[in-house]
C-alpha cells in the first residue's frame, strides 16, 4: 500500500488535523507494511516539512505556485491526484475539513477511487482497509470497503490522535503540477477569520447553552465557564434561530460537526438533531434541571440542576483548579 | 436562469433507527421520509433566482421519493424529474445519475443541499463539479450574482471566506442561506396533477461497499450527580483526574 496523506495548511499554518492525518498515514503503513508520503500544497509551504518529522514524515512532497497563496479546491485537487498518480499512490488521506470536504470528493473523481468521507476508524481486514463512519446523524455507524484499486479517505478532525516518534527528520522535494487556467475557476478571494474568538470547530473544549438560559444577556455565563477551560461557547439550534447567538457557533445537524476532548451541554436537552453534532466528543458533560433529558443518556459526567447555579459554581471550581 | 436543483428523499431526522435484515441498512419500515432539510435552502434559492427562467428538480430514487418532487413542485419548481433507481447507490452512482440528466439541461446554475442527512457524504456537489467540468463552491450560505461572476460566502473553520467563481456553476447550500417557504394547501393539491417526467437511472457500478451497520454503543453509566457545591467539585476532580480533560 502506498499512501499519499494530503497535508492541510492555512495561510502557511498547519493545525492539529495536519499531524491527526500524519499519523493515520504513519499507523496503516505500519500496519501493511507499506509506505508514506505527505503532500504540502500552496505558495511558500515547502519550510512546514520540518514540523511534520515529529509525526514520522520521512517523505514530503511540495506542490508550490504563487497562485496556490489562496486556497483553490479546483488547484488543489489537481495537484494531490497529480502526485498521487506520479507516486503512485493508491490511497490518499485528507483531512475532513471544509476544505477536505471539497477536495476529497474531487480527487476521488480524478482518481477514478472510491470515496469513504468522514471516517472515524480505519482498520485492515486481510491488506485491506475497512473505514468506519458515523450515519443518520450518528445514530448509526456503517463499516465500509472500497472496491477500486485506488482508494480516498477522508478523516473526521479530532478523532484520530496525533502521536509523535522519535528520530524521523524529514526530507522535502519538490513536486512540479501543470496547472490549467480552469483549475483556477473557484478561488477563495477573502478570508475573514473571526478574531479573539475560539471556533467551536477547532476548539479542544467547549460549552454549549440551550434555551435553558432564557436570553442572550444570561450567556455570560456560559462564556464564563468556557474561558475558564480555555475553550469555546457552542450554542443549540433554538438559541441560533431566536437570534441570541452567529450561526457559526450553532452545533448540531444544521450547524457543525464536533469532537473536543470535552463538551459541557448546558440546558440542552439533547435532541437527535443536536447529538448529531458532538456524539463523537471524548468525554460529554451534561447540566440540565430536567433528570429525564435525553442529554443524560449520552454523557459520561453530568450534575442534575438549574444552570444559573451550577455554572457560577463549575466556574469558580475550574479557576480554582487552575489557581485563578 | 435556468436553474436545476437536486434533491433527495430522506427519513426524518427524528427517526429512530433499526438496522434492517440485511444488516447493511435502515430496515424502512414505519420510518417517515421527507425531502432533505437542506435541499430545501437548495429549492429555496432556486425559486428566488429563476426570474423568468425554468427550475427543473431532479431527484435520484425508488416511486416513493415522488413524494419529495411533489413538495418541489408545490412550493414552485417548474418540472420534476425522477431519475429512478430501485436500490440505494453510492455517492459517485448517485453524481453520475445526476450529472447524465444534467447535461441535456445546460443550467446556468446547479444547486444541491451540502447533505443529505441520511449517509451524510457530502460528496454530490464537489462530484458534480468534476463529472460536468463546472466550478463548485460548498457550504455557502450567501451568494451574489454579477453578470457571470458569482460571489459566495461560507463559513469555514475559524472564519468566512469569500470565494469567487463563474456560471454556470455549482453551488450547496448550507442553513443560513435562506428561509425555506412551506407550499400552500392549493398548490399542494395542484402539485398532485403535475407530470413528473422519468428516467433510467445510469449504470455506474458502486465504488463502495457497505460491510455492516450496528448502532453506535451506548455509554454505559454516566456518572450523574445532584447539585450541590460538593458535587460541582467532585465533577471538576473527576474531569481532572478520571478523564483527565481539564
Amino acid at each position: 500500500m502506498t499512501i499519499l496523506a494530503y497535508i492541510e495548511q492555512r495561510g502557511g499554518q498547519l493545525k492539529k488535523n495536519a499531524f491527526e492525518t500524519i499519523t493515520a498515514a504513519r499507523n496503516l503503513a505500519a500496519s501493511t507494511g507499506g509506505k508514506f508520503s505527505a503532500l504540502l500544497v500552496g505558495d511558500g509551504v515547502a519550510g512546514l516539512a520540518s514540523q511534520l518529522a515529529p509525526y514520522g514524515a520521512a517523505d514530503v512532497i511540495v506542490v508550490e505556485d504563487a497562485r496556490l497563496a489562496q486556497f483553490s479546491s479546483g488547484a488543489v485537487s489537481t495537484a494531490i491526484a497529480a502526485v498521487a498518480v506520479a507516486e503512485s499512490a493508491n490511497v490518499v488521506l485528507i483531512s475532513n475539513t471544509l476544505h477536505g470536504k471539497d477536495l476529497a470528493p474531487r480527487v476521488a473523481v480524478k482518481l477514478s477511487a472510491g470515496l469513504v468521507p468522514d471516517c472515524v476508524g480505519l482498520d485492515i481486514n486481510d491488506g485491506n482497509v475497512v473505514a468506519t463512519r458515523p450515519v443518520f446523524a450518528g445514530k448509526a455507524r456503517v463499516d465500509v470497503a472500497v472496491t477500486t484499486p485506488n482508494k480516498v479517505f477522508s478523516l473526521r478532525p479530532n478523532v484520530f490522535t496525533a502521536t509523535a516518534v522519535e528520530g524521523v527528520s524529514a526530507a522535502a522535494r519538490s513536486a512540479s503540477v501543470n496547472f490549467g487556467e480552469k483549475d483556477f475557476a473557484t478561488r477563495v478571494v477573502e478570508t475573514k477569520l473571526n478574531t479573539g474568538k475560539k471556533d467551536v470547530a477547532e476548539a479542544d473544549v467547549i460549552v454549549s447553552g440551550g434555551r435553558g438560559f432564557k436570553g442572550p444577556e444570561n450567556f455570560n455565563l456560559v462564556e464564563n465557564l468556557a474561558e475558564a477551560f480555555g475553550g469555546a461557547v457552542g450554542a443549540s439550534r433554538a438559541v441560533v434561530d431566536a437570534g441570541w447567538r452567529p450561526h457559526s457557533e450553532q452545533v448540531g445537524q444544521t450547524g457543525k460537526t464536533v469532537s473536543p476532548s470535552l463538551y459541557v451541554a448546558c440546558a440542552i436537552s439533547g435532541a437527535v438533531q443536536h447529538l448529531a453534532g458532538m456524539s463523537s466528543s471524548k468525554y460529554i458533560v451534561a447540566i440540565n434541571k430536567d433528570k429525564d433529558a435525553p442529554i443524560f443518556g449520552v454523557a459520561d459526567y453530568g450534575i442534575i440542576g438549574d444552570v444559573f447555579e451550577v455554572l457560577p459554581a463549575l466556574t469558580q471550581e475550574v479557576n480554582a483548579l487552575h489557581g485563578k | 436562469m435556468n436553474i436545476v436543483v437536486c434533491v433527495s428523499h430522506t427519513p426524518d431526522t427524528a427517526t429512530k433507527i433499526v438496522v434492517g435484515a440485511d444488516g447493511k441498512t435502515i430496515d424502512p419500515k414505519g420510518v417517515k421520509f421527507i425531502p432533505n432539510p437542506y435541499d430545501e435552502f437548495a429549492v429555496e434559492e432556486g425559486l428566488r433566482r429563476r426570474d423568468s427562467g425554468t427550475l427543473t428538480l431532479l431527484c435520484v430514487g425508488d416511486d416513493s421519493a415522488k413524494e419529495t418532487l411533489r413538495w418541489g413542485l408545490a412550493v414552485g419548481a417548474d418540472k420534476a424529474v425522477l431519475i429512478k433507481d430501485a436500490q440505494r447507490n453510492d455517492s459517485f452512482s448517485v453524481a453520475n445519475s445526476l450529472a447524465e440528466a444534467i447535461k441535456g439541461l445546460s443550467p446556468d446554475l446547479v444547486l444541491v443541499g451540502r447533505q443529505s442527512i441520511d449517509y451524510d457524504s457530502a460528496q454530490v456537489g464537489p462530484m458534480l463539479a468534476e463529472l460536468l467540468d463546472l466550478p463548485v463552491v460548498s457550504f455557502v450560505t450567501s451568494f451574489q450574482i454579477n453578470g457571470t461572476t458569482l460571489i459566495a460566502e461560507r463559513d469555514v473553520e475559524g472564519g468566512k471566506e469569500v470565494v469567487e467563481t463563474t456560471l454556470p456553476c455549482i453551488i450547496t447550500a448550507q442553513k443560513g442561506l435562506n428561509e425555506p417557504r412551506y407550499p400552500k394547501l392549493p398548490d399542494i393539491m395542484k402539485a398532485k396533477a403535475k407530470p413528473i417526467e422519468e428516467r433510467p437511472a445510469a449504470s455506474t457500478p458502486d465504488r463502495t461497499r457497505t460491510i455492516g451497520m450496528r448502532l453506535p454503543e451506548k455509554k454505559q453509566g454516566g456518572k450523574i450527580l445532584e447539585f450541590s457545591p460538593e458535587n460541582v467539585r467532585e465533577l471538576v476532580r473527576l474531569l481532572h483526574e478520571e478523564a483527565k480533560v481539564i
